[in-house]
């Protein structure tokens, strides 16, 4: 037995391995493509921090200046290549507009929009689990019917009008909630992020309750449950220890598919509720033209996003050998 | 009520009756439906078999005895497997297990007859959770039920492992990492667990090769002859129905059109339909088999 764990063992880690390294060597070149895009498409908005700086009665001269002091007035290619050497440094650079470093902006947002997005997905999973089980054993019913047209409705209405609707009726209305900011402590924190949250939750919901509804209706059909249902064992303990925790699996690789779909809708959702997270930087970078932390931001986005497919590749390698390739 | 508490019935008396058992799948049909005006309208017994998977089934299985169901895919063997263990219920006839009706239209089979009744499926790697280790599959049963004291559960685990021929070594694996063979001896060590008085085995051999079918046979023929269980062998295979049963039943849309030996019903069969099926089987059309 010795001898079949310790090679179990070690064909899983040599998998884990190869995994990892295939993956880790495509990093470098996704995150420098994904800084090439963006260095490209911020340089195409019209106007640029200089008019933000010098303001739209600048003369020519301070203009040009400015322009110079900031690197902005050599070669595009040039201005790459020393960005690219900042970040193999480890180093962001700076805001044009405050001089802050993008890195301490990242540090100091990035943990607000980390915790909208794990209390959305924390929120999706409490929602979507029961209501997919439940459509799931109702299969065909008009239980299902109503949790599948209701999550679908959530999906098409815009997360922007989703939170307008929020802050309205729960916010402003009832009085339940913060209708936005950002909160003090624990439970304040927890109080502000709630509606944000919910907004976040709802667009994912649809997302969750078809994966998983799926999933649950195939492991209802397998003999295994059947054969725990004969084990005389409780319906709860059934549906916890042999249907759920089954089903889970694709669930929790789609929700690690879908953090750019995440992140993505927490950039609208941060500004509808003035969320000082990394989603409101951004727009408010983009909107001053500030170069380097719409890059820096960007890069940091791209960067999550594939450390969380790495981590879901890993999973699944680890579970299924034939996903190691 | 678990199998400690079971009263143990005499060697060649009646385990499970079915008596004029009809099953559906879906609703079970008691007459039409009003809809909104509520109630329905009943209907004709006869009208009700026409859409039921099993017809008017009566069926006997005694202590100690082997009794197959064969027949084509779609005839209600595997139906009939999951009316025994409660896993469906039936809509009108009568089920009893060790005397006592167990079973009435409308709801399956209770609690303490699913201790004494388990099954063994088809696809052995189905039938197991592929997230759990085989250890833990077997101890969930034996400390849940508390079939044996808490200290003893890896022990008694281990036990009913080397009872179907697998080494202790196999109690931390997962199914993924076992053959079908092994899978399917895990399964019939689940089922045995509970040291159950019947057996319902549905096709447990047909996805296996042909040397594992062997050994899994030899298996249930030495589990039957410790002649503290019965079995009800599901099988589409007439060879093994020759191989390992005592008594047949031959279903044909979910009717039961001829029981019997193995020998009266693959020598003689009466039913066109039985003929039919040996006909299908060149070794037992040429008189092959002997019993």
């Amino acid at each position: 037995m010795a001898a079949v764990t310790v090679s179990g063992s070690t064909s899983l880690g040599r998998r884990l391995g190869r995994v990892l390294r295939r993956r880790l060597l495509q990093v470098i070149p996704t995150l420098a493509g994904v800084s090439l895009v963006t260095f490209v498409l911020v340089r195409l908005l019209p106007g640029g921090p200089v008019q933000t700086l010098v303001g739209v009665r600048a003369t020519p001269a301070s203009i040009a200046a400015v322009s110079r002091q900031l690197g902005l007035s050599r070669p595009l290619i040039d201005q790459y290549i020393s960005y690219l050497s900042q970040l193999g440094h480890g180093n962001l650079g700076y805001s044009f507009l405050t001089g802050t470093s993008v890195t301490s902006i990242v540090a100091t947002h990035l943990v607000v929009t980390l915790e909208l997005i794990a209390l959305a997905v924390i929120l999706a999973l409490l929602a979507g689990i029961p209501l997919a089980t439940l459509a799931a054993y109702r299969r065909s019913g008009w239980e299902d019917q109503v949790v599948r047209a209701t999550t679908v409705a959530t999906l098409g209405v815009p997360s922007f009008w989703l939170g307008i609707l929020l802050i309205t009726y729960l916010g402003l209305r009832l009085n339940w909630f913060p209708s936005g900011g950002n909160g003090s402590g624990f439970f304040g924190g927890l109080d502000h992020l709630f509606l944000p949250a919910l907004t976040l939750a709802l667009t994912f919901l649809a997302v969750v309750v078809r994966s998983l509804r799926a999933s649950v209706s195939d492991i209802l059909r397998t003999d295994h449950v059947d054969a725990a249902r004969l084990k005389g064992i409780s319906r709860l303990r059934v549906l916890s220890r042999h249907i759920l925790r089954v089903a889970s699996l694709p669930v929790v690789a789609l929700v690690g598919l879908n953090m750019s779909y995440l992140l993505g809708t927490s950039v609208i959702v941060e500004n509808v509720f003035a969320l000082p997270g990394m989603g409101q930087q951004l727009v408010s970078a983009i909107l001053q033209r500030d170069f380097l932390v719409v890059q820096g931001i960007t890069l940091v986005f791209g960067l999550i996003v594939i450390l969380i497919s790495i981590a879901v590749d890993l999973v699944q390698a680890a579970l299924d050998p034939r996903s190691a390739g | 009520m678990g199998p400690a508490s079971r009263q143990v019935p005499s060697a060649g008396s009646a385990l499970l009756e079915f008596r004029k058992v009809s099953a559906h799948y879906g609703r079970a049909r008691s007459g039409v439906r009003l809809g909104r005006l509520g109630g329905s309208i009943p209907t004709s017994h006869e009208h009700d078999l026409e859409s039921a998977v099993l017809k008017d089934v009566d069926l006997v299985v005694r202590l100690g005895e082997c009794v197959g169901i064969v027949g084509e895919s779609g005839s209600g063997k595997t139906t009939l497997g999951k009316c025994i263990v409660g896993l469906m219920p039936i809509s009108s006839g009568e089920l009893s297990f060790m005397g006592a009706v167990v079973g009435k239209p409308g709801r399956a089979a209770s609690l303490p007859r699913v201790n004494g009744v388990q099954m063994v499926y088809q696809d052995p790697y189905s039938a197991l959770n592929p997230k759990r280790t085989v250890g833990s599959t077997l101890r969930e049963i034996l400390a849940v039920h508390r079939l044996c004291p808490r200290s003893q559960v890896g022990e008694r685990a281990e036990e009913l492992l080397e009872a179907v021929g697998l080494s202790a070594d196999v109690m931390k694996r997962r199914p993924r990492s076992l053959s079908g063979g092994m899978c399917q001896r895990v399964a019939i060590a689940r089922a045995l667990a509970f040291s159950p008085a019947v057996l319902v085995a549905d096709e447990i051999v047909s996805a296996l090769d042909a040397s594992v079918q062997a050994q899994v046979l030899n298996l249930i023929a030495d589990t039957l002859a410790a002649g503290k269980l019965s079995v009800v062998f599901v099988t589409h295979d007439l060879a093994v129905v020759n191989q390992v049963c005592d008594r047949v039943i031959v279903l044909h849309r979910g009717v039961v059109v001829e029981s019997g030996t193995p020998a009266e019903i693959l020598r003689n069969p009466a039913d066109p339909y039985t003929q039919s099926l040996i006909e299908a089987v060149p070794e037992l059309a040429g008189d092959v088999w002997q019993r």
